[in-house]
């Protein structure tokens, strides 16, 4: 008899599930998409024309010449928007990785240790959430410069607090199962079992959280470029072009128009993955 | 001859802000090379309890042993630093988990499972390939098949992933094996095979084993020795035939064999022992089992009963069978209780 019906591993019955989710799959294939666009930017249109400003082609409508027109010093938008999805997607997937690992280091040593340590980490966390998060972003950019490294730490810093809390809150879930206290018992070390037991198992909720909040650090970073504070110009990112674009918001709405578009298609393609994602690793919904 | 395991006026608390449960009272036992000790008691007796302080796994912020020793070969395991006590768990003590279905990680597969406790006490210093082979062994010998060793636990059944966890608990050899209550999630047929399974191993390998149950008949398939415990003391210890055979037994024995139905006498109604555990927060002050003893007298409400021992059978209580009467105190002290 012919093995058939092989019975598909965990990653397998993940996939397969997330597969099932129309919304799902669209968010993948949008983020394929813009992923194609970032890895592929300098064969579609190179890096100089988008910073070359031609003076005769100031704020032109969208043409087969500039596909997206151009802005008011002549750049070419298609170029700009191009380019900048490579800072946006850079600066979303690495805070919110940086602000996985910190809330990961942090929030399981207060989960699974608790006493002393959890409290000490925790009153920490509380002063931090005290202050709204772009208030919080805006004084680490004032206090350190703005340029780009800068602004990922501070997207990143006002990203922790809720991180360190959702993984806390997990693993103190996790650290109660009987697996953890038979690892105990085969000798294993506390810090294997947070590695290899208690953060795989916690991991679910923590990558789900981690998909939905690159669209919240790629719309803070454009924010903060909105109000001047983050990547300075001439370099394209996209809330920078926003920015740039409010001042001819009447006269040449295209220019609010396609960073705009980008934005959003980005974040909805991460919340739609997430959303994704949440339900396929959730075992309940299992059928 | 020396014993593997002697545990000696063991008590352990576990305490919180707002109260203390007295879960184990001065519990003494020891156990031979080779040997299979039962303790048998209600839910809530402290046969687990007594079992995680063996390993020292007590819960860190609330559980906490205000006397005695526990002694495992030449090592008081009461008294080690959490490194020592590292290098003996799962080396040469391990513990098999009640629920098979929560004990196993979901996220390994359960060849890395095994693998975990031998790369952990490498003391052979063997190579992966060693480990593997050997992981591959461990498996045949419980009943799976090796092929199987790169399967998540969530492919397994019941009694098969109770099987993974006897593997992974033997995969070291350990001179003590603590089974709490290793059939009790499963049902009847695979109990069979699996406490046949946990009694050839050990004859194989001469491990003394702690069956932790409350099922009597897993207790007479399996036990060389018996301790019946009950509100965290032991009421009756002694061997297997002191305990099934007829002689003298505490009352709280009388009433656990009562509660079994019988395959061969005529179908009577069961008698259960009435009442419940006593809250653990707050027990009597004088025999544990006084307020739902039918024999219940004003001394066994005030006083703590002596040990009376015969040829290493011992019962913890007042009377002997002939010198005890069916009282009425034992209604009213139940009823007291109640109000």
């Amino acid at each position: 008899m012919a093995k058939t019906k092989k019975k598909l591993s965990m990653n397998g019955e993940i996939w397969y599930r997330f597969r099932k989710n129309k919304a799902a799959m669209i968010g993948l294939v949008i983020l394929i998409f813009i992923l194609l666009i970032v890895i592929f930017a300098d064969l579609i249109v190179p890096y100089s024309k988008c910073i070359d400003q031609v003076g005769r082609d100031r704020l032109q409508r969208p043409s087969l010449k500039h596909f997206f027109g151009t802005d008011e010093l002549g750049r070419d938008l298609f170029a700009r928007v191009i380019h900048g999805s490579r800072y946006s997607l850079f600066i979303g997937v690495a805070t919110s990785l940086m602000a996985l690992v910190v809330g990961a280091v942090l929030g399981a040593s207060a989960g699974y240790f608790g006493g002393v340590v959890d409290n000490i980490i925790c009153r920490i966390i509380d002063v931090f959430i005290c202050v709204p998060p772009i208030l919080m972003s805006l004084a680490v950019v004032a206090a350190l410069g703005t340029n780009l490294k800068n602004l990922i730490i501070a997207i990143t810093i006002s990203c922790i607090p809720g991180n360190v809390r959702l993984v806390r809150s997990v693993v103190m879930t996790v650290s109660e199962q009987d697996y953890i206290r038979a690892a105990k018992s085969y000798g294993t070390s506390n810090f294997r079992i947070i590695l290899r037991y208690v953060l795989p198992n916690a991991m679910g909720p923590i990558i789900v959280n981690t998909t939905m909040s690159i669209s919240d650090m790629i719309l803070s970073a454009a924010g903060l470029s909105f109000i001047g504070m983050g990547i300075q110009p001439p370099a394209p990112e996209w809330g920078a072009l926003l920015s740039a674009a409010q001042k001819f918001m009447f006269k040449s709405p295209y220019l609010l128009f396609f960073p705009g578009i980008f934005i959003l298609l980005t974040s909805l393609a991460f919340n739609l993955v997430g959303d994704g994602l949440t339900d396929a690793l959730d075992p309940k919904l299992k059928d | 001859m020396n014993p593997v395991l002697e545990v000696k006026n063991l008590s352990v608390i576990y305490k919180t802000d707002m109260e203390t449960v007295y879960a184990v009272n001065d519990i003494s036992f020891s156990l031979e090379k080779g040997k299979t000790l039962g303790l048998v008691g209600e839910t809530g007796a402290g046969k687990t309890t007594t079992a995680l302080s063996i390993l020292g796994l007590l819960p860190e912020r609330t559980g906490q042993i205000t006397s005695g020793r526990i002694v495992f070969e030449d090592a008081v395991l009461n008294e080690l630093s959490r490194r020592e006590l590292e290098r003996i768990r799962g080396h040469r003590i391990s513990m098999i988990f009640q629920d098979p279905m929560t004990a196993l990680n979901p996220v390994l597969t359960v060849g890395d499972q095994i693998a975990e406790a031998l790369e952990l006490h490498n003391e052979e210093h063997l190579n992966k390939w060693a480990i593997e082979k050997k992981v591959e062994e461990t498996l045949e010998m419980v009943g799976i098949p090796k092929e199987r060793k790169n399967e998540y636990p969530h492919q397994f059944s019941g009694g098969m992933r109770q099987r993974v966890v006897i593997a992974i608990a033997l995969v070291c050899n350990p001179g003590l094996l603590i089974a709490d209550e290793p059939t009790t999630a499963l049902d009847v047929t695979i109990q069979a095979q699996i406490l046949t399974m946990i009694c050839d191993l050990q004859r194989k390998y001469g491990t003394s084993v702690i069956m932790i149950t409350h099922d009597l008949g897993v207790v007479a398939e399996t036990c060389d020795q018996v301790a019946i415990v009950y509100a965290g003391e032991i009421v009756e210890y002694g061997s297997l035939l002191d305990i099934f055979g007829g002689g003298s037994h505490h009352p709280y024995t009388e009433g656990l064999f009562g509660s079994i139905p019988s395959l061969t006498g005529h179908a009577k109604r069961l008698q259960p022992i009435e009442g419940l555990l006593p809250d653990p927060t707050d027990l009597p002050a004088g025999c544990k089992f006084s307020p739902r003893c039918k024999y219940c007298t004003q001394l066994c409400r005030q006083k703590q009963p002596p040990i009376r021992e015969q040829n290493g059978h011992q019962i913890r209580c007042h009377y002997t069978p002939d010198s005890r009467t069916i009282t009425a105190d034992a209604g009213t002290a139940r009823k007291e209780d109640l109000e």
